[in-house]
């Protein structure tokens, strides 16, 4: 497996944005949250989020449907919802597997030749 | 909206920074997600949602028009999962139940 177990949070992009734009830490933590409430704005009102080099989100309108309670086996309707979607860009989708290419160069136990 | 509206709107409210100020924020955000996935990382913004990484094993794919078999190579696609919050927050009309979610 790639990835080093880590997982970022809001302190991390609080920090990146910290290091790379030099506000104060109390205001780039703000402006972490002012982006992410933008967005999530937008979303609530139904419109598509277009981030480019990064993805777009969007909100879907899914129709009632049938589900299954999985431990009782009971059927039970699943009420219509909007749901939201992530479709990643071309280049974020590139820049995740350039990674993964060097990675298994690097461990070619991993790769499975016949 | 796209990411120039967003870096306006941002600007709007802070009549102190220059829009330049402004989109650096934005590119130091979405750019230390990206270099967290590429890492093979999850980030995770509570009451957002998580962006993780998932791995597809190399496969036998076929060209749809010819038939051909095609060798897949292994790749990582980006997954995002929805956080509570934002669920609730797009679902948050009065006819809605609840009683699905589990």
């Amino acid at each position: 497996m790639t990835g080093t177990g880590k997982t970022v949070t809001r302190v991390d992009l609080c920090e990146a944005v910290y290091q790379k734009v030099g506000l104060s830490r109390t205001e780039s933590s703000a402006f972490v949250e002012l982006v992410l409430k933008e967005i999530t704005d937008c979303l609530e009102k139904g419109e598509t989020v277009k981030l480019s080099s990064f993805g777009s989100f969007m909100v879907r309108q899914k129709g009632q449907r049938i589900g299954r309670n999985p431990k009782t086996g009971t059927e039970v309707p699943i009420s219509p919802r909007r749901v939201m979607v992530f479709k990643p860009s071309a280049i974020l989708k590139q820049r995740i597997n350039s990674q993964l290419n060097s990675h298994a160069k690097a461990t070619p136990d991993e790769v499975k030749t016949e | 909206m796209i990411k120039s509206e967003l870096v306006q709107r941002i600007a709007e409210h802070n009549p102190h920074l220059y829009q330049r100020d402004v989109e650096n924020i934005v590119n130091a955000i979405l750019e230390e997600i990206v270099a967290a996935l590429s890492r093979g990382d999850r980030v995770e913004l509570r009451g957002f949602g998580a962006f993780s990484v998932k791995h597809r094993p190399a496969r036998a794919g076929r060209n749809p028009r010819t038939g051909e078999h095609v060798p897949v190579e292994q790749k990582s696609v980006p997954f995002f999962k929805t956080g509570k919050e934002m669920r609730e927050r797009l679902n948050r009309e009065p006819e809605t139940s609840p009683e699905t979610g589990a």
